[in-house]
């Protein structure tokens, strides 16, 4: 009760401090920033991340503002900042449209913004956008499956995907990140259906595939961990054997904690993680704007592979060798 | 022939004569794919359980199923729909697995109390939330949809502070009760096959269902013929509120976790969709519930034909909507009219001859 009840508090005094003027520290850097809600515990992660990093100890003064998925109450927020003359704007874009006009406003205020996880499309008046690359993902977990496919000596693979929600950028980049491995080494894609990133739809796709394709495929990938939950459920149901020891290879991307756990427990063969630490990142940029130098328009952050099995030491993504991490106890609890 | 135009004439024709058209496109899919043409309907044992696509419809259908038990009532005391049911189902599993978990933990492997209490306080939080909307319309005069849009929007946002804004995964064998097996049947079917049975007996057994039909019909000449209109149409909200709330702790039991953000998530607009496709009417008086049962499972057939004939998820809402609308005008009343128009005719035609 008495957390809940402090939650309500924090959450009052962030509406109260964005509503009055700052009066900051003197020397402290004020930024500002618009997060899309708390709808996940990547989301979660995600603000905690950008509370930590900037923090009063680190000299920083945060205006933080939940928008609970409401992108006008976002739009309103971006002006508030405007208003308080904070010296960085934060904006994590619930849509990708309706953003030219404040963001224009931003720019006549002289105040630099700064995009994470999310994207903008209709305007380029922000300074740097820092994110996941959802296409190396899935470029990723094709490599990984083809050299460990090498590794056991696996010569046909007959994969099932487990799409993300529909038009979501995760899943446009996982799909098409996997595509391109799966077409240049001959696999074959049976089937991709819309799981909608959540366990009960990978249940429901998971099901219908083990009818449909029933002893045809020998993996699975799952486009987030919720889903490879779901996937879980239904092999077990239709007594198909999945993970390290079983008959299916099992892909899943996000690597959240329970994701992890099922990697550790050999459920899950291999999790490609999207990481939600955008805050040091945007620090990086900060530090570079305030040095008085052009930082990258695009950032990406860099992201870990787990795996169950110690056989492979790394893998090579676009030309890059990639280390593979072996999930243990440690790792899961330094995990989101 | 006059056979045929009993049968034709039955209330329940059309929803069942839709239900199999949908289920009968799989016959040609597997024909014209060399497969076994009734692969769609083959039931076997697999792994201990039933197993084929049948068994998916019934199973994954089930949540729809009860809520529509609900939702019937509602659209037939009130003429409105109620449109809360997906965020008081999301609530409802929040408050069970919060119970169960203890407030604020992410991950359990014991229970925090007796299975038995959680399950009822879920099943308890739903009955309340149909309380306050039965409440809201029956003795405030609220339109129905306005009074429900507040829990529409509330109940998730309630469910979500409710588990510290995490995802509540119970990994304790005992939670799966409701969402798996009893012996080779899915929990879930007996569950919803429960709901409709112990509906139908109190509506057929007692004179409820006359009286909230006659409320529906006209709300101020069932209160003068001596009926409370108002206690009547409170009581089918309240009844709407346990269906969600029992639709929500078995979605959550399949997944054996709160995951307050997607459960129930626009499940009320295929609860109020499987009572249209019932062939009821939305303006509210007479109901046929086994009607809307059937419209609950017409939309998972959809569901499950497009899984397994494999079209493609960009598509696949599209064909949705093609094949909803193809019902909904097939039992629309001017169309109705038509045909029996065309027949009479057609017999006229043929008298004269």
């Amino acid at each position: 009760m008495n957390k809940k009840f402090a939650a309500m508090a924090v959450a009052g005094a962030a509406l109260c401090m964005a509503a009055i003027p700052v009066s900051a520290e003197e020397g402290n850097l004020v930024i500002g920033f618009a997060q899309v809600g708390h709808e996940s515990d990547w989301r979660t992660a995600s603000t905690k991340s950008c509370q930590d990093v900037f923090s009063a100890e680190n000299g920083y003064d945060l205006q933080f503002v939940d928008c609970d998925n409401d992108p006008q109450v976002q739009i309103e927020a971006v002006r508030g900042f405007i208003e308080q003359d904070v010296d960085y704007i934060i904006i994590d874009p619930i849509q990708a449209t309706g953003w030219d006009q404040v963001l224009t406003e931003c720019e006549d205020a002289g105040i630099p913004v700064i995009v994470i996880d999310r994207t903008i499309d209709d305007s380029d008046k922000y300074v740097s956008w820092v994110g996941s690359n959802f296409k190396t993902e899935g470029l990723a977990a094709g490599e990984w499956l083809k050299a460990y496919a090498e590794a056991k000596g696996i010569t046909e693979i007959n994969a099932l995907v487990i799409e993300g929600s529909t038009g979501a950028s995760a899943t446009l980049g996982r799909t098409e990140g996997f595509k391109e491995i799966a077409d240049a080494n001959g696999w074959t894609i049976l089937d991709s259906q819309n799981g909608d990133f959540t366990q009960v739809g990978g249940q429901e796709v998971m099901e219908s595939y083990c009818k449909s394709y029933e002893g045809q495929f020998n993996v699975v990938v799952c486009q987030n961990d919720n889903e490879a939950f779901g996937a879980m459920d239904a092999m077990k149901a239709a007594g198909v054997t999945y993970g390290v020891n079983g008959d299916v290879i099992l892909i899943s991307f996000d690597a959240c904690t329970a994701g992890l756990e099922f990697v550790k427990s050999g459920d899950i063969n291999a999790d490609f993680e999207c990481n939600p630490l955008a805050a040091p990142f945007v620090e990086e940029v900060i530090k570079q704007l305030e040095a008085g130098e052009e930082p990258a328009k695009e950032v990406y952050m860099e992201e870990h592979w787990f795996v169950n099995e110690d056989i492979l030491a790394s893998i090579t993504v676009e030309g890059a060798e990639q280390p593979l991490t072996v999930v243990t106890d440690e790792i899961i609890e330094a995990q989101y | 022939m006059s056979k045929l135009k009993k049968l034709t004439g039955r209330t329940l024709f059309l929803p069942i004569f839709c239900m199999l058209l949908v289920m009968c496109a799989n016959i040609i899919y597997d024909a014209a794919c060399g497969n076994f043409a009734l692969n769609f309907f083959t039931i076997s044992i697999q792994n201990g359980v039933l197993y084929g696509r049948l068994i998916d419809i019934l199973n994954r259908g089930s949540e729809i199923a009860i809520l529509a038990v609900g939702m019937t009532l509602v659209v037939s005391a009130s003429a409105g729909t109620d449109i809360s049911v997906g965020s008081v189902m999301s609530l409802a599993a929040s408050f069970c697995c919060m119970l169960l978990a203890g407030f604020g933990v992410s991950s359990t492997n014991e229970l925090q109390m007796p299975l038995i209490v959680g399950l009822l306080a879920g099943v308890l939080m739903g009955c309340l939330c149909g309380t306050f909307n039965g409440f809201l319309v029956a003795y405030l005069d609220i339109q129905p949809m306005v009074a429900t849009l507040i829990l529409y929007s509330a109940a998730r946002a309630i469910g979500l502070l409710l588990c510290n804004n995490l995802i509540v995964y119970i990994r304790n064998d005992s939670y799966a009760v409701l969402g798996k097996f009893i012996g080779p049947v899915p929990t879930p079917i007996l569950v919803a096959a429960a709901c409709v049975i112990i509906a139908l007996i109190v509506l057929k057994k007692t004179a409820l269902g006359l009286y909230i039909q006659s409320v529906g019909i006209n709300k101020r000449a069932s209160r003068i013929a001596g009926l409370n209109s108002r206690k009547i149409i409170l009581m089918c909200y309240i009844v709407c509120g346990l269906c969600a709330g029992i639709a929500g702790l078995v979605n959550s039991s399949r997944i054996t976790s709160a995951d307050s953000n997607n459960i129930g998530l626009s499940y009320e607009l295929d609860a109020i969709l499987a009572v249209a496709l019932g062939g009821n009417s939305l303006g509210g008086g007479k109901f046929n519930l086994i009607g809307s049962i059937i419209g609950a499972y017409t939309i998972q057939a959809i569901t499950t034909t497009l899984l397994a004939v494999g079209v493609s998820t960009d598509v696949a809402p599209v064909y949705k909507a093609i094949i909803v609308i193809i019902i909904v005008a097939v039992q629309a009343p001017a169309v109705k009219d038509y045909f029996s128009r065309q027949s009479a005719k057609r017999a006229a035609a043929k008298a004269r001859g």
